[in-house]
């Protein structure tokens, strides 16, 4: 199983594409997703904030995750 | 109620935002309109980069009309209309109008609406400076 995931902002910049496909992590679950890429990519460690969306939704790190979710990497927000 | 809420990479008609939430069961109606300010932190900005998650960007902004709604159930209309895209000192960044039957609630619905958007609505902000450009909040 291979998750897609789209990158907004700084963490687009930092990954250098604005979608990666990764295999699914063991488990496949928000919180494994943010530590195997924070693994890859050491500079999304040093952001304020990483959080997770899915489906539109902040997810909570023990969400689990399938294929057809729509998964986002949202670094700090600063709308308005 | 249904609120009117936008993403949109042309320049935001105000007095549009306004007429949306114009209703004759409302005494009030009360704006908020971010513009581009010309310094950040004393350092002069030259203009501003808006990048928008839209689909969770009008999700998110659905949420925070409902809870405005939940906690002031006389709300009667909401306009959220925010730009994206690359913006020139003085533009409009962000309208947020609501109308209330009285002025006291349109105040108070009209300042969380923005201040719960900035912290949860997924729209980010890059500085563009003399030497260089930076996105808003991002680190620590």
């Amino acid at each position: 199983m291979s998750l897609k995931i789209a990158l907004y902002g700084i963490t687009r910049e930092i990954v250098g594409t604005s979608v990666i496909e990764l295999p699914a992590p063991a488990p496949a679950t928000v919180g494994a997703l943010l530590a195997e890429l924070r693994r890859q990519y050491p500079a999304l460690g040093e952001l304020r904030s990483c959080a997770v969306a899915v489906n539109n939704e902040y997810a909570p790190h023990d969400q689990a995750l399938h294929t057809a979710d729509e998964i986002a990497l949202i670094p700090p927000v600063a709308g308005g | 109620m249904t609120p009117h809420l936008e993403i949109t990479d042309q320049p935001i008609a105000v007095a549009a935002a306004l007429a949306a939430v114009q209703t004759d069961a409302a005494g009030a109606v009360n704006a908020f309109i971010g513009t581009v300010r010309n310094q950040s932190g004393g350092r002069p900005v030259r203009r501003l980069h808006y990048e928008s998650y839209d689909s969770m960007a009008l999700t998110q902004l659905g949420h925070v009309v409902a809870q405005a709604a939940a906690k002031w159930p006389m709300l009667q209309a909401v306009a959220v209309v925010h730009r994206k895209g690359t913006l020139a000192l003085g533009d409009v960044a962000v309208v947020v109008a609501v109308a209330t039957p009285h002025r006291a609630e349109s105040f108070a619905a009209c300042q969380f609406i923005i201040d719960t958007l900035k912290q949860v609505v997924t729209i980010w902000k890059r500085e563009e400076y003399e030497d260089g450009t930076e996105w808003v909040a991002a680190h620590p």
